[in-house]
């Protein structure tokens, strides 16, 4: 599919990305640092709604929900031992004995956002129309409602704090480089095609033989499931999670990100996810020195308001830049199989 | 090939399809005509599973080898493993994605790249404009160019039936004659045909069989060239006198 000199454009970005994290790490203190970790979180957000929002075409809301699934199961799981009994009385023992590696926790924190998706898409993903953003809503509140009140796993209202700083750069960096990868493939591939075709025509798509339900859910899952992984790396990199974490602004700001970046382009994502959020850090000494909170909110709607009237297909569409497109042989063989 | 036999299907409360029974045999063209709400979409997507039906029974024979099967409560995507492709009404271009993506689509359930690619090259022989704009976004095609990228993309599926529905609507009269020269060259291919068509006479020129629908029973049926010649259908169909 791929052209040599392509696949050593792809491995160049990212030893450059690599390469500017290590110096990032040497020169910068740790406030930008954890700045940066976040512009990555937000990266791995965006891109992973737009696999559900911006390929397949479902108005899925819940991303806050899955995070806060997958944080809370990461936080728990990475939780130090000795302190587990007497912060998590709740625990069975088996769990309160376990104390794992940041890596492991972070999949598992992602499969239960995953598995949690799974529960609300099966029905919900059955109608046809908006009744899916609907019912995300309802996941954000239901997941809150939840956490609140597992005071014995959860601690309730007062979350869990002074988890482990387990997430740097490199854990970030790492899952930006997985979710970027994911969505590549899952774009030019068969799969990817057929939530394509279901965004496009619904009816057709089913003509084809495309299971509808069936790539519905698995749209939500994945996008789901990186979205538990990404909720994992902010816990621990704010070392506190509570149930008012992830809440529905989070989500509009994501939905933001992908309709600005374009519907399905994952590079659109990526930059808008980058620019939204150093954007909204960068307002923020402005906003401290002038006592006025909301400028860098207002400036982003400001941003969305100009590019729904003036570019509403978003920045790249659903097109990645041509230079990093696979099917540039001079066949017809087109974008086959992968 | 494929048998129903007194069908009756219901959408949502309405009774459009009141026992109609039909047969198509391997390597035949059939049509489907009739006027409007006689329940010509509603037998396409009945057999492609799209819609459940009420009582009767549909079964089919892929070919000589094999035992017929019954298509009651298969679902769509086992209709389309069995062969039988159904191009929607209306097209149901993917406007977003691009002419070879739209047509890779089409062999969505298929596993076997090289004889995908294979098939690739022979549609894009068949339709050299969708060779020609395979990078273009198919939204951008002109109405004739999408009607024939949806029947190529059918084609994707290695169908043993085809299920048309109305490819000539809001397309000039030479580039109907044009997408109807197509579907002969396709079915000379091997492939069976069954057409819905308001374009009557186009429809009964290239099908060998036609069946005229009214809400929802067969009227008439019999070899295209005595319904062509039928005096009710002449009047309500072909716009000929009495």
């Amino acid at each position: 599919m791929y052209t040599l000199s392509q696949r050593l454009v792809f491995i160049g970005l990212a030893l450059a990305g690599g390469l500017l994290i290590l110096l990032m790490r040497q020169f910068l203190n740790d406030y930008i640092l954890s700045i940066a970790g976040f512009v990555g979180i937000y990266v791995i957000l965006a891109v992973s709604l737009n696999i559900t929002n911006g390929f397949t075409g479902l108005f899925s809301l819940g991303h806050p929900a899955f995070m806060a699934i997958g944080g809370y199961t990461c936080a728990i799981l990475t939780f130090p031992v000795q302190r587990k009994g007497y912060f998590l009385s709740g625990l069975p023992d088996w769990l309160a004995g376990t104390e794992l590696s940041f890596f492991p926790a972070l999949l598992i924190g992602g499969l239960f956002a995953a598995l949690g998706s799974l529960l609300i898409g099966l029905p919900v993903l059955r109608l046809r129309g908006h009744y899916l953003a609907v019912a995300t809503l309802g996941v954000i509140i239901i997941v809150q409602v939840l956490i609140t009140n597992m005071g014995g796993i959860t601690r309730g209202p007062l979350g869990l704090n002074g988890l482990p700083t387990l997430t740097n750069l490199w854990w970030v960096y790492l899952w930006v480089l997985i979710t970027l990868y994911l969505g590549w493939k899952l774009k030019f591939s068969s799969f990817g095609r057929s939530m394509l075709a279901i965004r496009e025509d619904e009816m057709a798509a089913d003509c084809l033989g495309i299971n509808l339900l069936r790539t519905r859910v698995q749209a939500l899952m994945v996008g789901a499931f990186l979205a538990g992984v990404a909720g994992g790396l902010w816990a621990h990199l704010v070392t506190a999670i509570t149930p008012k974490s992830f809440s529905l602004i989070l989500a509009f700001t994501i939905v933001v990100m992908v309709v600005v970046g374009g519907s399905g382009s994952i590079t659109g994502s990526l930059l808008a996810a980058v620019i939204f959020s150093m954007l909204t850090e960068a307002f923020r000494p402005l906003e401290e020195s002038l006592n006025v909170y909301g400028i860098g909110e207002i400036v982003l709607s400001l941003i969305l308001i100009l590019i729904l009237i003036y570019r509403p297909i978003g920045l790249f569409g659903t097109s990645e830049p041509g230079w990093l497109s696979p099917g540039k042989r001079k066949s017809l063989s087109g974008t086959a199989g992968d | 090939m494929l048998k129903i036999e007194d069908l009756h299907v219901y959408r949502g409360r309405t009774y459009v399809l009141k026992g109609i029974s039909m047969e198509i045999a391997q390597g035949e063209v059939v049509a489907l005509i009739g006027a409007n709400g006689a329940g010509k979409t509603t037998t396409l997507k009945t057999i492609s599973g799209l819609l459940p039906m009420k009582q009767g029974s549909i079964s089919y024979k892929p070919d000589r080898t094999v035992q017929s099967s019954s298509l009651a409560g298969t679902g769509v995507e086992d209709i389309v493993r069995l062969g039988i492709c159904h191009c929607p009404e209306g097209r149901g271009i993917f406007a977003g994605l691009s002419t070879a993506e739209n047509l890779m689509a089409g062999a969505y359930l298929r596993r076997d790249k090289a004889a995908i690619q294979e098939d690739y090259q022979r549609v894009c022989k068949l339709f050299p404009i969708l060779g020609e704009r395979r990078k273009q976004v198919a939204g951008s095609l002109s109405g004739g160019e999408q009607a024939m990228l949806a029947i190529a993309r059918a084609l994707m599926g290695r169908p043993k039936l085809l299920l048309l529905d109305e490819p000539s609507l809001g397309l000039a009269p030479l580039v109907v004659a044009t997408i109807f020269e197509m579907l002969a060259e396709i079915n000379q291919q091997g492939i069976t045909i069954l057409l819905v068509e308001q374009n009557a006479v186009m429809a009964l020129e290239l099908a060998h069989r036609a069946y005229v629908l009214e809400t929802g029973t067969v009227a008439l049926s019999g070899p295209s060239r005595e319904i062509a010649s039928d005096d009710r259908v002449r009047k309500a169909y072909l716009g000929g006198r009495t």
